[in-house]
């Protein structure tokens, strides 16, 4: 039986890195556009998850498995962040009724 | 050696006491604590002064100044000149403390006063024990600024406060002077005590002797008020009579000729200064005499014959005739504190009336003033035997054998002098009085503490010529024997005068012909001063004191105010602000512009953010991509 690091090097590296580069380009392209909290938090993770599958598959490709050690950290410490964003959310919610960001401009004055 | 740090500290201490607690002690109290210091050190002064077994004592206090070769010990230094200034310092002083808690004694800042004169005793007694340049010139600073703070001590009064700034700035200017010839001291020798500049001056080592000695003399001519640093002194007189006794006559003022004394071997080696220490005194003194005839303040005309008499001071030395010039500091501390002290009691019984035309037939009303300042007045004159005519007979003496030119034109000053002191005192003792009623009702003699004062200077005034009685007339000449270890050699050699002699006669008749003359204008046919609108003619010119004031004012304020608003005006408007300014609405215009990136929206920052990371993203793999 094959193991996974074999599995993942069934396919090229590049893909892997093209894979990634195009998530966290979605990402991005969502936080900068989207103007709905819960869906800006979203295209957060999907830049964080973009990270991850990088690493994932580098470390594979590199018989180094600091790399898988490092995406269960992230995935550990994002569940933390999400918890704690969501939160965030709720309390923007609670005051201002909605979740625009368009409309916390606060900070200027 | 502790009785003698505890001359200048116990005027200290009762500075303290009364500079810091003042407003709650009462006037009697504060009276006390400010006249026993003086009172003490003097006893103290007396005591060192029997003891002293006549070697030159140094007692180290500290090492103030310590950088690498420079060392400037603080000490002090006890030898034949010095016990004689600490004597009339704490003895005069000592007099006008108590003479001021009568006379001061209607006033609300009765023991702010006694604190300032403590000080200023205090600072004056550094000055004379200082064992160097250095210690000399702490004392030198510290009278000055009691001299400052006690002539604007009724400071309400504007043209007070103008008095003591033009007192200080125009000391400020000899200072200067002073400090310089103190620097060149320090490069020409390395050191600034007494003690090792003379020995290396009489061992004939050092440059530019000349030039320290002239800028250590332009000190002088700021503080013993001479041509052409003396307007400050007749101005002086705004302060409280006290004062002007004490400081402006018989202390402060001598410090100049204390220090050319002091400094004898550096004048000696510079003859070429010590010619023109002579010619400036005796232009002072013609000067201070000349203006010193028709003044009409009685203050004023003594302010102007103090300013004489230090001209007379500094022919003296101009002469080399240290031990005269001394004698004279001490004789005159004697009769002008007397004459001040003496005025002050008039002007007490006056109700603060100065202007002596205003006054008039005194005499009857206050006997004990009238007999004191007579004596005074014939003590000042120079009619043997009061202490003035020794002293200043010896100065003339000493000039007639040095330059015969500046003798004949001293005893046309000593003449002057004779005339105006009596007028003076004519025009205020004699005649009619012409003062108010109120004023008349109020006339009364002085109370004991004034009186004593006087009755005590005036027997010094009469006797004080026993201290030099020159060696032909039977006396020891004390004072020439005292000194001359600290002379240079040859200075003291006793003149012997004729009776019979020009040299002997000619002062006797400067001082009796103007004093018949005063009589005859003044006594008996009492005419009075004409008012001010009435003066014409050179009168006038001399009235209002040669222009010296209006000359200096033209000459010197008026172009640096001039200068300053222009500077004000243009330089600092048009220029500095402009500059200054426009870098300022610069900062403020364009932040003005770039706050407005800051808009609040979230989705505009994380835009920027994002943007600002791909830059950066790029040039650092800019060189990897290529």
């Amino acid at each position: 039986m094959q193991s996974i690091p074999d599995i993942i090097r069934t396919i090229p590296l590049t893909h892997y890195i093209l894979l990634s580069s195009a998530l966290f380009c979605i990402g991005v392209l969502g936080v900068l556009t989207r103007r709905n909290a819960i869906i800006v938090f979203m295209a957060i993770e999907l830049m964080l998850n973009a990270v991850n599958l990088l690493l994932a598959a580098f470390s594979s490709y590199f018989s180094d498995p600091a790399g898988q050690i490092f995406v269960f950290f992230i995935m550990a410490v994002a569940a933390a962040e999400v918890a704690v964003g969501l939160a965030i959310i709720v309390m923007i919610y609670r005051n201002i009724q909605t979740i625009d960001i368009g409309l916390l401009n606060k900070l200027k004055n | 050696m502790s009785s003698v740090l505890l001359i200048p500290l116990l005027p200290f201490i009762g500075f303290l006491i009364n500079g810091l607690a003042y407003p709650k002690l009462s006037k009697k109290i504060a009276g006390i604590i400010g006249t026993i210091p003086p009172l003490a050190a003097f006893a103290l002064s007396i005591q060192l002064f029997l003891n002293f077994d006549g070697n030159a004592q140094i007692i180290p206090i500290t090492d103030w100044i310590q950088v690498g070769e420079l060392s400037i010990p603080l000490a002090l230094q006890i030898d034949q000149l010095s016990i004689m200034m600490l004597l009339i310092i704490t003895g005069v002083g000592t007099l006008i403390h108590v003479y001021s808690s009568a006379y001061m004694s209607h006033d609300n800042g009765f023991g702010k006063f006694f604190a300032f004169l403590n000080l200023f005793v205090f600072f004056m007694l550094i000055l004379v024990l200082g064992s160097g340049f250095v210690t000399l010139f702490i004392g030198w600073e510290g009278v000055g600024l009691c001299s400052y703070l006690l002539i604007g001590f009724w400071n309400q009064k504007n043209s007070y406060g103008d008095a003591a700034r033009k007192a200080f700035i125009m000391n400020r200017i000899g200072d200067l002077g002073f400090l310089i010839g103190i620097f060149l001291l320090f490069q020409e020798f390395g050191t600034a005590s007494y003690q090792e500049v003379f020995e290396s001056v009489k061992s004939g080592s050092g440059n530019n002797l000349g030039l320290i000695a002239f800028c250590l003399f332009i000190g002088a001519m700021g503080k013993s008020a001479q041509i052409p640093l003396f307007t400050w002194l007749p101005d002086a007189m705004a302060g409280p009579t006290p004062v002007s006794a004490l400081i402006h006559a018989a202390t402060m003022v001598t410090a100049g000729i204390y220090m050319v004394i002091r400094a004898n071997a550096l004048f000696e080696l510079s003859p070429e200064v010590l010619h023109f220490v002579g010619w400036i005194g005796l232009v002072t003194a013609l000067l201070g005499a000349a203006i010193g005839l028709f003044q009409n303040d009685i203050k004023k005309v003594l302010a102007y014959s103090t300013v004489s008499q230090l001209g007379y001071m500094f022919m003296g030395l101009g002469a080399s005739a240290y031990t005269a010039s001394f004698f004279h500091v001490m004789t005159h501390a004697f009769f002008k504190a007397l004459l001040f002290l003496g005025a002050g009691s008039v002007i007490h019984a006056m109700s603060d009336e100065q202007d002596i035309r205003k006054m008039g037939g005194l005499k009857s009303k206050l006997p004990i003033t009238y007999l004191t300042f007579l004596l005074g007045t014939i003590a000042i004159a120079g009619i043997p035997p009061f202490a003035g005519f020794f002293s200043k007979d010896e100065i003339l003496a000493h000039l007639y054998h040095h330059n015969i030119l500046m003798w004949s034109l001293a005893i046309i000053g000593s003449a002057l002098t004779s005339f105006y002191m009596f007028r003076v005192f004519l025009v205020t003792f004699h005649g009619d009085f012409r003062g108010t009623d109120h004023q008349a009702a109020h006339l009364h003699e002085s109370p004991i503490a004034i009186t004593i004062p006087l009755i005590i200077l005036a027997i010094f005034s009469v006797g004080g010529g026993l201290i030099n009685l020159p060696a032909f007339v039977g006396g020891n000449e004390f004072l020439a024997h005292w000194l001359n270890p600290i002379l240079p050699e040859g200075a003291n050699e006793s003149l012997e005068v004729h009776f019979a002699s020009l040299e002997f006669l000619a002062p006797l008749a400067a001082a009796f012909l103007p004093a018949i003359f005063a009589f005859q204008v003044y006594g008996s046919k009492k005419s009075v001063p004409p008012a001010d609108a009435d003066i014409r003619g050179i009168q006038k010119i001399i009235y209002d004191k040669f222009y010296i004031d209006e000359a200096y004012d033209f000459i010197f304020v008026k172009p640096i105010n001039f200068l300053s608003n222009f500077f004000h005006q243009f330089i600092d408007f048009l220029i500095i602000d402009l500059l200054v300014e426009t870098v300022g609405k610069i900062v403020k215009s364009s932040s003005n512009e770039l706050r407005k990136i800051q808009t609040g929206t979230i989705g505009f920052y994380v835009f920027m953010m994002v943007v600002s990371i791909a830059i950066i993203l790029a040039w650092t793999l800019k060189s990897w991509m290529f």
